[in-house]
C-alpha cells in the first residue's frame, strides 16, 4: 500500500507543471462553484430561514399601498391566529440617500413574540421598551455602520416627513440584536411605530403590512385564504401568504438575472471540469508503455486501476479542497462589501459538502475510463506499440 | 522570416493530428470568450434601456432626498409651481406608483410601474408612438402599456379588462418610447391614478422639457431657492443613468469577476496543450534546430499556434454569444425603483472586440513559455528521447 502511495505521488510529480496547471484550473473551477452555491443563496434570500409559522398580508394591489392600523386588531381576532403584527416601510437612510436602510416602524412588544430567533440582552431590551426613541438594530447593520449601543443618530426617511416638514428623525440604538445566523435578518433596524406614527405629517394610522404568527403551520393557507376573506369587497383588500412564500416570490421578481447568473456560472463550471479531465485522461494515456512494464514486473490489473484511479483522485480533491477554501475566503470578503445590496450572500455548510463530493466525483470520472483501460492494458500489446 | 513562414505552416498542418487538446484549449477558450460577451451584454443592454432614450434638454424634479420617483412626492400646489416654471416648454405632473402583475410563462407577480400622466407627457418621450390601439381617454379608467410590459407580463392586451383590487381597467393600446424605460411602463391620466390610489391631488415628479437647454442650471436655482418647495432638478440623461447604476454596474463585476477567473482557468488549460504539444513534437523541434532554424522562428511558429487556437475558440464564443443572447428580451427588478424592467441583452461590436482580445492574451499567455522552452531545449537530448 505504501509503495502505491509512493508510485502515485512520483507521477505526479514527474511532470511537475502540467499537474500544477491541472490543480490550478481545478482550484478555479471549485472557487466558481463556492461563488455560485453563495450567490444562489443570496438570490433565494432566506427562504431557507423563513419561519413556515409567520404570514405576510399586505395590500392587494401592491405593497407600497398602506393598510389599515385598525385591521391588525381585526387581524388577530381571526381563528388559527396567534399574534398579529404590523411594519412599514420607512425608506430610512443615514447620511447617503442612495443607501436605504431596511428601517421598519413596529410595535416592539410584539416583535419578540412574533420572531423569538432575535435575540436581544435583556438590559438593552428594557431600555428600548422605555425609550420611545429608541431602536433596536441588527448586529451586521450595526457593524456595518460602526454604531454602538448608546450612539444618538439623526436618521433621515426619504418618505415620512414629520410635522414640521423635517426630513430628520433622531434616533437612539438602544439595543443590538443577533439574528439566525442570516445576514439578511441583521440588516434591519425597528423604531417604536407610536413615535413615528404621532410625529409623522402624513399617512397616520396606516401599516405597510401585517406579519402574524400562527398557531399551526400546517394551516397556513387556511388562515392566510381567512385572513384575506375577512377584507374582501372592503376598500382596502389584502393578499396574504407565508413569509417564505413570499420571499421566494420577491426573489421570483428578480428572476431572470438570478438564474442568468447562476446558468453561467454552472457553464463556467462544467467547461472548466471538461478541461481538466481531458488533462487528467491524456496524462495516463501518455504512460501506456510505462504501466505496461509494471504490469509485467508483477502488478495486478487491479492494482494499476487503483492507482492510476488512485492520481486522478488526489488531484481532484486537493484541488477541490483548496478551491472551495478560497470560495469561502472570497465569499465572507464579498458578503461585507454587499451586504446592502445582496443580504443573503454566504456559503452554507451544505454547499461546501456538495462541493467536496461534487471533486470526488471528478476525480472519479475523470480517473475511471484511463484507469480502466491501464487495468485491461494487454501487456505485449502496450510494449509493441510503444 | 522563410524559416519561421515553413515552421508556423507546417505546424499548423499537423494541428489536426493533435486534436485532442487543441480542441481542449479551444472550448477552454470560447467558453471564457461566450461568458464575457453575455454577461457584458445583459449589463450593456439594461444600462442601454433606462438611459438610452433619455433626452438632454429633458429635466425630472423631485423631492429632496428621495432616490427615486417612488420615494419622491409633492402636493398639487407644488407641482403645478414647478410645471409653471418659464424655463419650461413643456411639462408633466406625474404619479408613480406600481401595480402587481403576473410575467408571462412562470405565473409569479412582479411590480410593474404604473404612471399617471398628463397631456404633454408623450411628446416629451423620445419617439413615442402608439403602435396598436389608441391613447387611453382623460378621466376614464384606461391604460396604455409600453411594449416591453405588454410583452413580459399577462393581460396587457388591448381589449382586456385588468382586475387590481376592487379597480377595474381597460387596456386600450401598446405603446414604443425609443426603447427607453417608459416601454416597461403602464401610463393613464394623472387624476384617475389619483383618485384609484387614494392620492389625493399629489404628484410623485414633474418632467419637463427646457425651452433651452442651457437654462438647466437657471431652473436649478430658482427651484432650489424657492421657499415655498425642497426639490433636486436633474437632467434626464443623469437621472435614468443614476437608475441603472446599482444593477448595471453589480452586473458587470459579476461579469468581469467570473470571466478573469475564468480566463485564468484556461489559461492553464491553453499552456497544459501548448507544453504536451512542445514535447509532442519535441524530437521535430531538435531536429529543425539541428538543421539550422533559429530559435526565434520556433518561438514565433509556437506562439502563433497558440494565438490560432485562442483566435478560433474567441471566435466561437463571440458568436455562440451573439446567436444565444443577442436581442434576447427578459425583465428583472430594478433595486432603484423597485418595479420591473423589461430590457433586451445588447451585443454590441465593442463586446465582441474585448472577447476577442481576451482570447488573444490568453493566446499569448499560454504560448509564450512552452514556446521559449521548445527554443531553449538542448539539441542533443531532445534527439535523443
Amino acid at each position: 500500500m505504501m509503495g502505491m502511495f509512493h508510485l502515485i505521488r512520483k507521477n505526479l510529480t514527474r511532470k511537475k507543471l502540467r499537474t500544477l496547471f491541472t490543480l490550478l484550473s481545478i482550484i478555479i473551477a471549485f472557487v466558481l462553484f463556492s461563488l455560485l452555491g453563495g450567490l444562489s443563496r443570496a438570490f433565494s434570500l432566506g427562504v431557507e430561514v423563513a419561519g413556515a409559522d409567520r404570514l405576510i398580508t399586505m395590500h392587494r394591489v401592491s405593497f407600497i399601498q398602506p393598510v389599515p392600523l385598525s385591521y391588525v386588531a381585526r387581524v388577530n381576532a381571526i381563528e388559527g391566529v396567534e399574534t398579529a403584527m404590523h411594519q412599514t416601510w420607512f425608506g430610512g437612510y443615514f447620511q447617503d440617500p442612495r443607501q436605504q436602510i431596511g428601517l421598519f416602524p413596529t410595535d416592539l412588544e410584539t416583535l419578540r413574540e412574533v420572531y423569538p430567533e432575535y435575540k436581544v440582552p435583556d438590559q438593552q431590551w428594557q431600555n428600548l421598551l422605555r425609550n420611545q426613541t429608541g431602536i433596536l438594530v441588527g448586529q451586521t447593520m450595526a457593524d456595518n455602520y460602526g454604531w454602538s449601543v448608546g450612539d444618538r443618530i439623526p436618521m433621515f426617511s426619504s418618505i415620512f416627513p414629520q410635522q414640521d416638514g423635517s426630513y430628520s428623525w433622531d434616533m437612539d440604538i438602544e439595543a443590538i440584536f443577533t439574528g439566525s445566523g442570516n445576514n439578511a435578518d441583521e440588516m434591519q433596524v425597528f423604531m417604536h411605530y407610536d413615535y413615528f406614527n404621532e410625529a409623522r405629517a402624513f399617512g397616520r394610522d396606516t401599516v405597510g403590512w401585517i406579519v402574524t404568527k400562527i398557531s399551526d403551520p400546517e394551516q397556513a393557507d387556511q388562515v392566510a385564504a381567512a385572513i384575506d376573506l375577512r377584507f374582501a369587497n372592503s376598500p382596502t383588500e389584502t393578499k396574504s401568504s407565508t413569509e417564505a412564500g413570499w420571499t421566494a416570490g420577491f426573489a421570483a421578481q428578480v428572476g431572470n438575472i438570478g438564474l442568468m447568473v447562476q446558468m453561467v456560472l454552472a457553464c463556467v463550471f462544467f467547461t472548466l471540469l471538461l478541461i481538466t479531465g481531458n488533462t487528467m485522461a491524456q496524462a495516463v494515456r501518455e504512460r501506456t508503455s510505462e504501466l505496461a512494464v509494471l504490469k509485467t514486473i508483477g502488478f495486478s490489473d487491479r492494482r494499476v486501476l487503483f492507482m492510476v484511479l488512485g492520481e486522478s483522485m488526489t488531484v481532484a480533491i486537493v484541488g477541490g479542497v483548496i478551491g472551495l477554501a478560497l470560495g469561502y475566503v472570497f465569499i465572507q470578503g464579498a458578503a461585507a462589501s454587499l451586504s446592502q445590496f445582496l443580504p443573503g450572500l454566504a456559503m452554507s455548510p451544505s454547499a461546501g459538502l456538495t462541493g467536496v463530493l461534487v471533486a470526488i466525483g471528478l476525480g472519479f470520472i475523470t480517473g475511471i475510463l484511463p484507469a480502466w483501460q491501464a487495468g485491461r492494458l494487454k501487456v505485449i500489446d502496450a510494449l509493441s506499440r510503444g | 522570416m522563410s524559416q519561421t513562414l515553413a515552421i508556423t505552416l507546417q505546424s499548423l498542418r499537423s494541428l489536426p493530428s493533435r486534436l485532442g487538446p487543441s480542441l481542449v484549449a479551444i472550448v477552454g477558450v470560447a467558453g471564457v470568450v461566450a461568458v464575457l460577451v453575455a454577461v457584458l451584454s445583459m449589463a450593456n443592454g439594461f444600462r442601454a434601456t433606462l438611459s438610452g432614450a433619455a433626452l438632454e434638454d429633458n429635466v425630472v424634479v423631485l423631492r429632496t432626498g428621495s432616490s427615486s420617483e417612488l420615494d419622491s412626492g409633492f402636493d398639487g400646489e407644488q407641482a403645478r409651481l414647478i410645471a409653471q416654471s418659464e424655463e419650461l416648454s413643456m411639462a408633466s405632473r406625474e404619479l408613480y406608483v406600481m401595480v402587481e402583475i403576473a410575467k408571462k410563462g412562470i405565473g409569479t407577480y412582479a411590480n410593474v410601474p404604473f404612471r399617471g400622466v398628463e397631456a404633454e407627457a408623450s411628446q416629451m418621450r423620445k419617439d413615442f408612438e402608439i403602435v396598436e390601439g389608441q391613447m387611453f381617454e382623460p378621466g376614464r379608467k384606461q391604460l396604455i402599456a409600453g411594449i416591453g410590459a405588454s410583452g413580459q407580463f399577462e393581460g396587457l392586451e388591448p381589449g382586456n379588462t385588468l382586475v387590481f383590487g376592487t379597480e377595474r381597467w381597460d387596456v386600450v393600446g401598446v405603446f414604443t418610447a425609443g426603447g427607453g424605460a417608459a416601454e416597461s411602463e403602464l401610463w393613464t391620466d394623472a387624476p384617475v391614478l389619483q383618485g384609484a390610489y387614494r392620492r389625493g391631488n399629489t404628484f410623485s415628479i414633474v418632467y419637463g422639457r427646457l425651452e433651452n437647454t442651457d437654462n438647466f442650471n437657471v431652473l436649478n436655482d430658482r427651484l432650489s431657492n424657492d421657499p415655498r418647495l425642497s426639490v433636486q432638478v436633474e437632467r434626464e440623461t443623469d437621472y435614468l443613468a443614476a437608475q441603472s447604476e446599482i444593477l448595471a454596474s453589480f452586473i458587470s463585476v459579476v461579469g468581469y469577476g467570473i470571466a478573469i477567473l475564468m480566463a485564468l482557468g484556461a489559461m492553464f488549460g491553453a499552456l497544459n496543450t501548448m507544453y504536451s504539444a512542445v514535447s509532442d513534437r519535441s524530437r521535430e523541434i531538435a531536429t529543425l534546430r539541428a538543421l539550422g532554424f533559429a530559435p526565434r522562428s520556433i518561438v514565433i511558429s509556437i506562439m502563433i499556434e497558440a494565438f490560432v487556437l485562442a483566435l478560433i475558440g474567441g471566435l466561437i464564443g463571440a458568436l455562440l454569444a451573439y446567436v444565444f443572447f443577442n436581442g434576447l428580451t427578459v425583465s428583472t427588478l430594478n433595486f432603484a425603483s423597485f418595479t420591473q424592467v423589461v430590457f433586451a441583452f445588447a451585443v454590441t461590436p465593442d463586446l465582441l472586440i474585448q472577447g476577442i482580445v481576451l482570447a488573444l492574451i490568453i493566446g499569448l499567455i499560454g504560448g509564450l513559455a512552452p514556446a521559449i522552452r521548445a527554443a531553449r531545449m538542448p539539441i542533443v537530448a531532445a534527439l535523443r528521447e
